[in-house]
């Protein structure tokens, strides 16, 4: 089975992209399952359903959603194959811009929009810097400079990947990423695989559960601010 | 040319690495390191601040240097564009599936303008041309590039640089002033003489508008016809894409006679689809499209030419009646 990990914030078009690259992936006769991780609420479930696509959901709850994945991603890639899928596809909503699911030896792709505001590449971080393939979408409502502009900041923070257009409406540009999938490493499982980049969230008393605001209740790792 | 680079990066202070290449101050601030001493050379400059910075980018001191040599390379390699002389598009299948026979080859500095009823596929010619397509779309078009058919590595290369779009849905999002944003665009295109053509663009777009906008006005600000003005000024002066596709602009305000005049004029390839007789017909050749087929490819005539002369006044006359209504003047038929 192949396994490719889509990253990406909020509403960037991940499920959009996913789905448009299923069309691709069905004309060549590709049995593909979705393991979505969320945090709280997800819409998507709906989504694969009724596009036939076999999902799975996960909720993150108070953990961050790549800490969550990075402990369940051993099990899902088990689904898939217990499910006889030829591409297990995952989808993370990258939120804390600090972590990503990438995973050394599988293919990983970062779904990001042109709507997000030209500077968004630069501050992205590791789910951006470290992924095989960038997918912008929402090209079409934007103008070529900014385009352009978007595309070259991607360049800045990750000169190797391969950057892909695509609209995730009308599927425009998606079959390019279809021709990429073959480049997705086949596994059988992730044990002994290791993530691109650390994902450390120190552990403070706030992690754990503290409210309470004051010097007296912060433990643990604590990173404080200079102000003049 | 990765050896000179380290040199550089090694041996020349921060100021002259900025002066060289003035884009690398977005690295520094990419990375947090705005505030480094420019007198120095980088690597002495990384030993006055917090490590951490870098710890928390995944990188160390010498890790940060390849990396800035690595920015270097790529922001400097971003400028190499294929020189497209010519492409062709050899014919695939209509959307009932029969053979659509025909060989067509557009050279550079040549307009061509593609016609038919709505929904008939000319805006799928356009996407086919955008992906380089190798007989793999529903229409099993194929895109030659001077005169060759590419691998898919090489469209993978190409892709996003090769062509610019210009479409009537196409708006300005970003909260930037006309001329901080003409400035950013040159900024990423690396441009020798970012001042110069910011100017030539500027004055082009306010060239194709009634109503002329300042550098200070806010893109977002325009209206729909200054947006498109700007958005065809920038597209014919800045743009390096040798490939040009527009998508239907014609209700857009702008003078568009010009407009096209501009956008081919650095010898670019032009394709419109469009309803508009004026643009059609501007065009040295055009393409009718039906039920998702090439049917006809028509040579625009010199009596066409002239009867395009007809159509203006005829453009004029209504953009005319248009005008006085702006201005709330009253219409008659004598002024028709
Ligand atoms: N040869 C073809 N084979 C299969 N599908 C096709 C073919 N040509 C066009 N289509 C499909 O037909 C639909 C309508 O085409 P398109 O959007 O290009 O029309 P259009 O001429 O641009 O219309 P409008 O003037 O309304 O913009 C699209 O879904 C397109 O993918
Ligand atoms: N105009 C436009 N809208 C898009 C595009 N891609 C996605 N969208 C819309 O953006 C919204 C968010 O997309 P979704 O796939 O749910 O994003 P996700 O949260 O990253 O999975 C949806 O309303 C999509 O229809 C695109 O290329 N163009
Ligand atoms: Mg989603
Ligand atoms: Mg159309
Ligand atoms: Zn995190
Ligand atoms: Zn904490």
């Amino acid at each position: 089975m192949r396994l490719i990990t889509v990253a990406g914030p909020p509403s960037s078009g991940k499920t959009s992209v996913i789905l448009r690259l299923a069309d691709i992936l069905r004309e060549k006769n590709q049995k593909i399952g979705v393991v979505k991780f969320d945090c709280l609420t997800s819409f998507d479930k709906i989504r694969y359903t009724e596009y036939d696509i076999p999902v799975l959901v996960g909720f993150a709850g108070k953990f961050c959603p790549d800490h969550f994945f990075i402990s369940n991603v051993e099990d899902a890639v088990r689904w898939g194959m217990r499910e006889g899928f030829d591409i297990l596809i995952t989808e993370s909503a990258g939120l804390c811009n600090r972590c990503s699911p990438h995973i050394r030896g599988v293919l990983a792709i970062c779904v990001i929009d042109n709507l997000s505001g030209i500077h968004t590449p630069r501050k992205i971080g590791p789910m951006l810097k470290f992924a095989d393939i960038v997918v912008v979408t929402k090209g079409d409502i934007v103008s070529q400079a900014e385009r352009e502009v978007f595309m070259f900041n991607i360049r800045q923070v990750n000169s190797n990947a391969k950057i892909i257009f695509i609209n995730g409406i009308t599927g425009q540009g998606a079959f390019m990423l279809g021709k990429h999938t073959i480049f997705a490493a086949k596994i059988a499982s992730l044990r002994g695989y290791k993530l691109r980049f650390t994902t450390p969230a120190s552990v403070c008393s706030y992690c754990t559960g503290e409210t309470r605001i004051g010097e007296e209740y912060q433990n643990g790792m604590l990173r404080k601010m200079e102000f003049p | 040319m990765i050896n000179d680079l380290y040199d550089r990066v090694t041996n020349e202070t921060l100021q002259e690495l900025i002066a060289d290449y003035p884009i690398v101050a977005d690295f520094f601030i990419n990375y947090n390191l705005q505030n480094l001493e420019n007198e120095l050379p980088f690597s002495e400059a990384l030993n006055k601040v917090d490590e951490n910075i870098l710890i928390d980018f995944g990188l160390n001191k010498t890790t940060v240097l390849d990396q800035l040599v690595l920015f270097l390379q790529t922001v400097s390699g971003e400028e190499q564009t294929t020189t497209v002389q010519e492409i062709t598009i050899l014919g695939g299948q209509t959307k009932s599936e029969d053979v659509e026979e025909f060989v067509f080859s557009i050279k550079s500095g040549e307009i061509i303008s593609i016609v038919g009823p709505t929904g008939s596929g000319k805006s799928r010619f356009l996407a086919d041309i955008e992906c380089l397509a190798q007989r793999d779309t529903p229409t099993k078009r194929q895109i030659l590039v001077n005169g060759r058919a590419l691998e898919d590595e090489e469209r993978f290369v190409m892709d996003g640089r090769l062509v610019a779009q210009l479409s009537q849905n196409m708006n300005f999002v970003m909260d930037l002033s006309v001329g901080e944003f003409l400035e950013m665009h040159a900024k990423s295109r690396l441009h020798p003489n970012p001042t110069k053509v910011v100017a030539e663009c500027f004055a082009a777009a306010n060239e194709l508008v009634g109503e002329k906008f300042t550098l200070q006005t806010k893109v977002t600000q325009l209206s729909g016809g200054q947006s498109r003005a700007l958005m065809i000024a920038d597209t014919a002066c800045m743009s390096t894409s040798p490939i040009v596709l527009i998508d239907e602009i014609e209700n857009a305000g702008v003078d568009r006679r010009q407009a096209i005049h501009m956008l081919a004029k650095n010898e670019k390839i032009v394709l419109i689809s469009t309803h508009d007789p004026l643009l059609a017909l501007m065009a040295g050749k055009r393409l009718v499209i039906k039920n998702g087929g090439v049917y006809k490819i028509i040579e625009t005539t010199p009596e066409e030419r002239e009867s395009l002369a007809k159509i203006e006044m005829l453009d004029n006359t209504l953009q005319s009646i248009r005008n006085k209504l702006r201005i709330g003047d009253r219409i008659t038929p004598d002024t028709i």
